[in-house]
């Protein structure tokens, strides 16, 4: 099996370079995840690095660009891809080395959406109590995994990066809009009401259709922009 | 070259939700606190924990702490300390409040309190009716709980030191704890922590055996550290496997979708468990449940190709039920096995899943170690809580729905811990600079050039060996042979070379650190079980069938030097209650 992969070295290479790598017939398994193979190819070349954990899809390590299209290297079935597999790291992202990003960006517009519950009201000696229509809100929202395809994903975030929190954040920012038990929804709407932060948001759709798990940025985006709406009537 | 040097009030190594509970504890109370974690904290694998955590809330039906703290006990097979489960069960409604009241999207029953499943292990009224015990966020409690930590630990402005990776404790004649050496895995360059306490937080080791349900990270470095530093490890022995994990691949299906109502079957279509635990029956302990699907397949009564596996059915549960309360593990085994099991029964095996034993601590979180006649003396300054110690609130079988709640009540007691310790150490003691050039000299060894063996198929073999010789059913014989070929492993490992030799994010000498680290993990658990002849919870000898009070109902220690095995008295009194004494164990 046929892999091109990106490969950059800040300490030895003055420009990134696509690296032919093949997987023997022989190694390749039925059920075989990308990840697994690329576990192979660093037998093969120690020196190819790209990030990776728990291997099920849920810590969100392993973002990359396959054939294309981002996504999780360890949920994405080997006999799925058209081969030659062709792996970048996140477009739109500074490059570390190989397949690893610089997300600090990323991480800074996740905090820039102040994504923790706020409640200030006395706290009750047992839980606040919470409907299930209520919680059902949450779902679609809270599962994100942080694993920044979708930002990555979006035409607006690569232009604006600085300035555009981007799906993810947003993502968050929704989660906490949407939670009846915050009590900052005020505050938050209010920080949101910028040209940039929010509405450089053009419904272009991306975030939603990379989401390895399945999530709507782009919905939850579009209810943030409602609830501005409201408000301002 | 200068080395870079921090100073902080309160180290933690491991962002899991130990260490974030402990972090949040101390960066509200103001202390300068630091966490240092090899990945970006949310992909530490509590992230992965799927079912719940357990309290008696009494939400569902009618609980207590002091049936919360008998299962405990039971589950343990007695070798549970009973001071340190009396105060988890205790602790338990109020660490789930709080972790509500800290943004978790907990699902929810018709009146608005928190949804409460059946686990396995669970009863009222002291062993009699199934309990519902188990808190949950839909089968995502973990994501839930360790995102939820993470951000108020942002709200709290907390010190992260994002993938820097620990490679040894700093510690002064005296016996003091002074912080670790690590070095941050972007630039390569190490880095002296410096700090008045540390905390080790650093999970589990389960990449010591090849089939397993942890994430490629969970590779023991807290507990190396500690031996390292010439702490014993406690109760090694104890590994769970988890009953249901997808059959050769190992991912986990929580234990919450048997509480759901799901059941196993063999390939007569039979209700196995029946047979096994008569009342508890699929519900019954982890260590039960997993030695019954074994025999199961070991007798013939395998299902698939190869007989190797059985089914676990949740078709009966209907769409609606396993969309709602089971997504994940749905969504698992469509990706993983093209199973949905809405439609089919999913194929589980027995899989390793959780580390019983660690480093020492008491209920404070203190990392303790027998000196003379003392079996349990504090380490000054030093701390562990998570499955990377051993408080002990699991004995030698954890009970589904106790890790989350271990983590969360004792990094928090070991705050608090901190926080008074603190009060009375208010200056940094002299760095131990011998100490730090021993830790830079295990991170310059992997600069060695030339010819040697390759650290993955290194790592390959030892997952094998433990899982050959260290499995489910154990024997001397098989053991000792284990024992042998680790010794060869660890000199081999010695000898081994990268080829990278890169400072910029070199994965490669990540990997060689984490290999030494699941060395000295795997060493500790092998030695440790040929040491304990009794059979007693996880740990099944088919040489000594039976659990032998009279000799073993002690804790095993295991020290590097020599490879030496010590043992030291199970705490059997609680703090107020009556001790509950060993009894027969039945599901």
């Amino acid at each position: 099996m046929e892999f091109s992969i990106y490969r950059f070295n800040p300490e030895t290479d003055s420009a990134p370079y696509m690296q032919d790598f093949t997987l023997g017939d022989d190694l390749v398994e039925p059920g075989m995840m990308l990840l697994d193979a690329l576990l192979l190819l660093k037998e093969q070349d120690d020196s190819l690095s790209f990030r990776r954990s728990c291997q099920h899809g849920v810590c969100g390590s392993d973002g990359m660009n396959i054939n294309g299209t981002n996504g999780l290297a360890c949920i994405l079935p080997l006999k799925d891809l058209k081969t030659p597999i062709v792996l970048r790291p996140f477009p739109g992202m500074p490059v570390i080395r190989d397949l690893i990003v610089d997300m600090d960006n990323f991480y800074h517009q996740y905090r820039e959406a102040e994504p923790w519950l706020v409640n200030d009201s006395p706290e009750p000696e047992v839980e606040r109590l919470q409907s299930p229509e209520d919680r059902d809100k949450l779902d679609g929202l809270y599962e994100c995994i942080l694993c920044g395809c979708c930002s990555a994903a979006c035409p607006s975030y690569w232009w604006n990066p600085d300035r555009f929190l981007g799906p993810a954040a947003l993502l968050q920012a929704a989660r906490f809009i949407q939670d009846t038990r915050d009590e900052a929804t005020e505050e938050r709407l209010e920080r949101l009401d910028d040209a940039y932060r929010l509405y450089r948001c053009h419904g272009i759709m991306n975030c939603t259709q990379v989401c390895p798990k399945g999530l709507n940025p782009s919905k939850a985006i579009g209810d943030i922009r409602k609830a501005m709406l409201k408000r301002s009537i | 070259m200068t080395l870079t040097t921090r100073k902080f009030d309160a180290l933690i190594v491991g962002a899991g939700g130990a260490g974030l509970r402990a972090a949040l504890q101390l960066s509200n109370a103001e202390a300068r606190v630091a966490v240092v974690s090899k990945v970006f904290p949310t992909r530490s694998h509590t992230v992965a924990a799927q079912g719940g955590v357990n309290a008696a809330l009494a939400n569902v039906l009618p609980d207590s702490w002091h049936w919360h703290m008998f299962d405990t006990v039971k589950g343990s097979d007695y070798l549970g300390d009973q001071d340190a489960i009396e105060y988890m069960c205790r602790a338990a409604p109020k660490v789930v409040y709080e972790l509500e009241h800290f943004g978790v999207p907990f699902s929810r029953l018709e009146e608005g309190n928190i949804y409460q499943r059946a686990f396995g292990g669970q009863s009222q009224h002291f062993g009699k009716e199934q309990a519902a015990r188990t808190c949950a966020a839909a089968d995502r409690t973990g994501h839930a709980i360790l995102h939820s930590l993470y951000q108020q630990n942002l709200r709290a402005q907390t010190h992260f030191f994002d993938e820097y990776f620990a490679i040894d404790l700093i510690k002064d004649e005296t016996g003091h704890v002074l912080g670790v050496v690590a070095f941050d895995i972007l630039s390569g360059e190490p880095i002296v922590i410096e700090a008045k306490t540390t905390l080790i937080a650093t999970g589990g080791a389960g990449q010591i055996f090849r089939t397993n349900t942890n994430a490629l990270s969970n590779t023991g470095d807290g507990m190396a550290m500690a031996l390292r530093a010439g702490v014993p490890l406690e109760d090694m022995e104890f590994v769970q496997f988890h009953p249901t994990g997808i059959a050769g691949r190992g991912m986990l299906i929580t234990e919450g979708a048997r509480g759901e109502g799901g059941f196993l079957i063999n390939d007569q279509g039979e209700r196995f468990m029946e047979r096994y635990a008569p009342n508890a029956k699929d519900l019954a302990s982890r260590d039960v449940v997993s030695r019954a699907i074994a025999i199961e397949v070991r007798e013939g009564r395998g299902c698939g190709r190869n007989k190797d596996h059985t089914l676990l059915d949740l078709r009966h549960l209907g769409a609606d039920t396993i969309m709602k309360k089971l997504p994940g593990i749905r969504e698992v085994s469509m990706t993983f096995l093209g199973v949905d099991p809405i439609e089919a029964p999913i194929p589980v095996f027995p899989t390793c899943h959780y580390s019983m034993g660690g480093i020492p601590t008491n209920r404070d979180g203190q990392v303790v170690v027998p000196v003379k006649d003392t079996p349990e003396d504090p380490v000054p300054g030093l701390y562990a809580a998570g499955e990377a110690a051993c408080v002990s609130v699991h004995g030698a079988n954890r009970l589904g729905g106790n890790s989350l709640l271990d983590i969360l009540v004792f990094g928090r007691a070991a705050a608090n811990h901190i926080l008074d310790f603190l009060k009375d150490n208010r200056q940094h003691r002299p760095l131990h600079q011998e100490s730090v050039d021993q830790a830079l000299a295990r991170l310059a060894r992997w600069d060695r050039k030339g010819e040697g063996e390759a650290v993955e198929p290194l790592r390959r073999e030892l997952r094998k060996v433990m899982e050959d010789h260290c499995g489910v059913f154990r024997t001397a014989e098989v053991m000792q042979e284990g024992v042998t070929r680790l010794h060869e492993l660890r000199e081999r490992i010695d000898n081994a070379v990268i080829r990278d030799h890169s400072r910029t994010f070199n994965t490669a000498r990540v990997e060689a650190m984490e290999l030494e680290n699941l060395m000295d993990c795997a060493m500790a658990t092998i030695v440790s079980a040929l040491g304990r002849e009794e059979s007693r919870g996880a740990h099944s000898r088919m040489d000594f069938t039976d659990r032998d009070d009279e000799r073993w109902l002690r804790h095993s220690l295991y020290s590097l030097q020599d490879d030496a095995m010590d043992y030291k008295p199970v705490r059997t009194q609680p703090v107020t209650v009556e001790s509950f004494p060993p009894k027969e164990r039945v599901y």
